[in-house]
């Protein structure tokens, strides 16, 4: 894979959160125009990468090109700019506006970054709606709103603005099989309408792999595994198989870092 | 709807903080109409100003016409001098008019009571009025009452 | 011996690292005012958000205000005459009430009243949408939370003080006049007379004015930062609420002091 088709390119990056090294010093490269999933197990900081690219946090080291842009050493407009233009995150919770209606929502990026009209503004917000199939809930406020359709509204939000890029977090999580089947769809899917660069970070093996053109494996601050879903379940390294089959332990440990189990017991309490 | 209710109320609160500084300005610091408008300075001289301040009032049988604008001591012939600007609506103040500190009360503030002579010209910016008369001091008329008693 | 000397380092540096800690926030704070100020103006979209602001903050602090104000304003009727009458000088009842609320009063009650109603829902709010990411989701948008949220706050609430505290003073001084000529038997013409000879416009009314300008101003970023600033979980924001009002009422005592100070010139 050669750097021009990469959308994101990140080189030598570390990033460690207090005392906790989260990643090190990592390469990876998200082709352009693919949906490109990112998993490992809870707590190796998918998340963490999505901020980074989205330049929410600061890596201690190490660049991260989006667009060809390196995103740590932008100015703050620039910053703004750069996701403005090519960026948009779908955060888990949705993150609606509480104090807006679901329209008012989707409306909120167009009427900040534009001057259009309202009338043009209002088809724009009814298309977006109409997208995710939610333009007849359009008056309800975001408490009215379940979470499989909060998340669509938020996703309705993200794209207002045609973005290139999509970043989602975790969006199959504590979705019922129906709304988790309706946004595996849409995700798919608004990724092939717009020829958007996807980027998910999950844990969900099956759905990943269902809608993924590869798989980042992320583990212990290092990338163990990027290939497309089906090379990875048959892969030959152990630790990479033993996460996408699901096995309770194995070379990803099951126990958080800690001393050895039966000095920690017999130590003195203080 | 909402939105609209929401701009009036603003709009109302907005209108309720005028009408509360105009009532500030008119009904609870008395500011009239006839302090507005052009003033001129005139000085005078005092032994003693007995606790006259700035922004003492300045008036002529009971009703203000202006206000002390400036205290300072001549090093010169160490007598305080007092600035005091005057509504040009009384510029007919002869040269011989007279000053003196009075008090509000028994323990109010201090003011200057002005009283007008028979001359026939008038105090002009700048002017300085001869005739003054200072603050009674009590501790001053306590000790000549003793000297008066003490000479009977 | 060692082991003292030991402690005791180990308490300084505590306490360096606790100064240096408080320095820090306070840095951040001050960046975090500097970012939100519109330098390039309020758009209309800005006014918008100005307009549901004042209301949300000034709007529905008012029956606060005017309940308490009148009371304050009472109170101070009754002991004032009290205590005045004894010099025999109760024509000067106007005369106190207003200036004590022109010139303490009413600002500073306004102040705290305004950190404890306004202020602390204000934290609460912002703390629960960082909570909630909404906060990141706009950064994410491209739209810079500081102008879009905080900016539209801190010029409601600059602008929503200065009214309440006068509106306060205002019903206060009636407040006042109702006790004191309705119950106590106060001359009317001496309250309002003697008042509006001794209440200067511009030393009473506007450095009271000023006071609440700084206050309002001052309890307002307090409010946002610590919103801003709070951990996006129950526990932080509502540790973040009890300390906006803390930080709040104990940065408007003493500001009133430094103003006072300076106004009256005397350091």
């Amino acid at each position: 894979m050669s750097n021009e088709e990469a959308f994101v390119s990140i080189r030598g990056m570390s990033f460690s959160r207090g005392n906790r090294l989260i990643y090190n010093d990592i390469d990876l490269d998200i082709p352009r125009g693919k949906v490109t999933a990112i998993m490992g197990p809870s707590g190796t900081g998918k998340t963490t990468l999505l901020r980074l690219i989205g330049g929410q946090l600061l890596p201690d080291k190490g660049t991260i090109k989006v667009d060809g842009h390196n995103v740590p050493t932008l100015k703050r407009a620039q910053l703004f700019e750069l996701r403005k233009q090519s960026m948009g995150m779908l955060f888990q919770s949705g993150a609606l506006f509480t104090d807006l209606s679901v329209f008012d929502n989707v409306a909120f990026p167009i009427r900040v970054h534009t001057d259009l009209p309202e009338s043009m503004i209002r088809d724009l917000v009814l298309m977006k709606l109409e997208a995710v199939g939610l333009r007849g809930a359009r008056r309800l406020m975001p408490a009215e709103l379940s979470g499989g359709m909060a998340r669509r509204v938020a996703l309705a939000r993200t794209i207002a603005l045609d973005p290139e890029m999509m970043l989602y977090d975790e969006p199959f999580t504590g979705l019922d099989p129906i709304s988790l089947s309706v946004t595996v769809k849409l995700i798919k899917s608004l990724n092939d309408a717009l020829g958007l660069t996807s980027i998910l970070v999950t844990h969900d093996v099956e759905e990943a792999c269902s809608i993924a053109d590869y798989v980042c494996l992320l583990s212990d601050g290092k990338v163990i595994g990027f290939d497309s879903p089906e090379n990875l379940i048959n892969s030959g390294s152990e630790q990479v198989r033993q996460f996408m089959q699901g096995k309770p332990d194995g070379p990803v440990p099951f126990h958080f870092p800690a001393d050895d189990f039966s000095a920690d017991l017999f130590k003195r309490v203080k | 709807m909402r939105t609209r209710l929401m701009e009036l109320a603003v709009g109302a609160f907005m209108v309720m903080g005028i009408i509360a500084l105009v009532l500030m300005a008119l009904r609870v610091s008395g500011i009239s109409t006839s302090e507005v408008g052009d003033k001129y300075t005139i000085k005078a001289y005092f032994e003693n100003l007995g606790g006259l301040t700035e922004r003492a009032k300045v008036s002529m049988s009971g009703v203000t016409i202006g206000r002390v604008t400036n205290v300072y001591l001549d090093t010169e012939d160490y007598v305080a001098v007092v600035e005091m600007e005057i509504t040009s609506g009384m510029s007919t103040l002869t040269t011989d008019t007279s000053a003196a500190i009075l008090t509000a009360g028994l323990l109010g503030e201090k003011y200057i009571g002005l009283t007008v002579g028979a001359d026939d010209e008038y105090l002009e910016e700048g002017g300085v009025i001869e005739d003054t008369q200072s603050a009674l001091v009590l501790e001053e008329l306590i000790g000549q009452f003793l000297f008066n008693k003490a000479e009977e | 011996m060692e082991g003292i000397i030991d402690k005791l380092l180990n308490q300084i540096q505590k306490l360096g690292q606790f100064g240096l800690e408080r320095l820090q926030a306070l840095g951040r704070a001050g960046v975090f005012l500097f970012a939100s100020i519109p330098w390039g103006g309020p758009g209309s979209a800005g006014f918008k958000d100005l307009i549901k602001q004042i209301y949300s903050i000034g709007v529905r602090s008012l029956s606060i205000i005017l309940v308490a104000g009148f009371f304050v304003g009472m109170v101070l009727g009754l002991q004032g005459y009290t205590i005045l009458s004894d010099f025999g000088s109760e024509a000067a009842l106007g005369t106190m009430v207003s200036l004590t609320l022109l010139r303490e009063l009413g600002p500073v009650v306004t102040a705290l009243l305004f950190a404890g109603r306004a202020g602390s829902a204000l934290t609460a709010e912002i703390g629960l949408m960082k909570a909630t990411e909404q906060i990141s989701a706009m950064e994410m948008m491209g739209v810079d939370p500081l102008k879009r949220i905080i900016t539209p706050r801190l010029w409601a609430g600059f602008i929503a003080m200065p009214i309440l505290a006068l509106l306060f003073s205002l019903v206060g001084i009636w407040g006042g006049a109702y006790v004191g000529i309705n119950m106590l038997g106060v001359d009317e013409g001496a309250y309002w007379g003697n008042m509006q000879a001794s209440v200067e416009f511009y030393d009473d009314v506007i450095k009271g004015l000023i006071k609440s300008l700084v206050f309002g101003l001052v309890v307002t970023w307090i409010a946002v930062y610590q919103g801003f600033d709070s951990m996006p979980t129950s526990e932080g924001i509502s540790k973040a609420t009890t300390q906006t009002v803390v930080v709040a009422s104990l940065a408007v005592l003493g500001l009133d002091f430094v103003l006072t100070a300076i106004m009256l010139g005397s350091i």
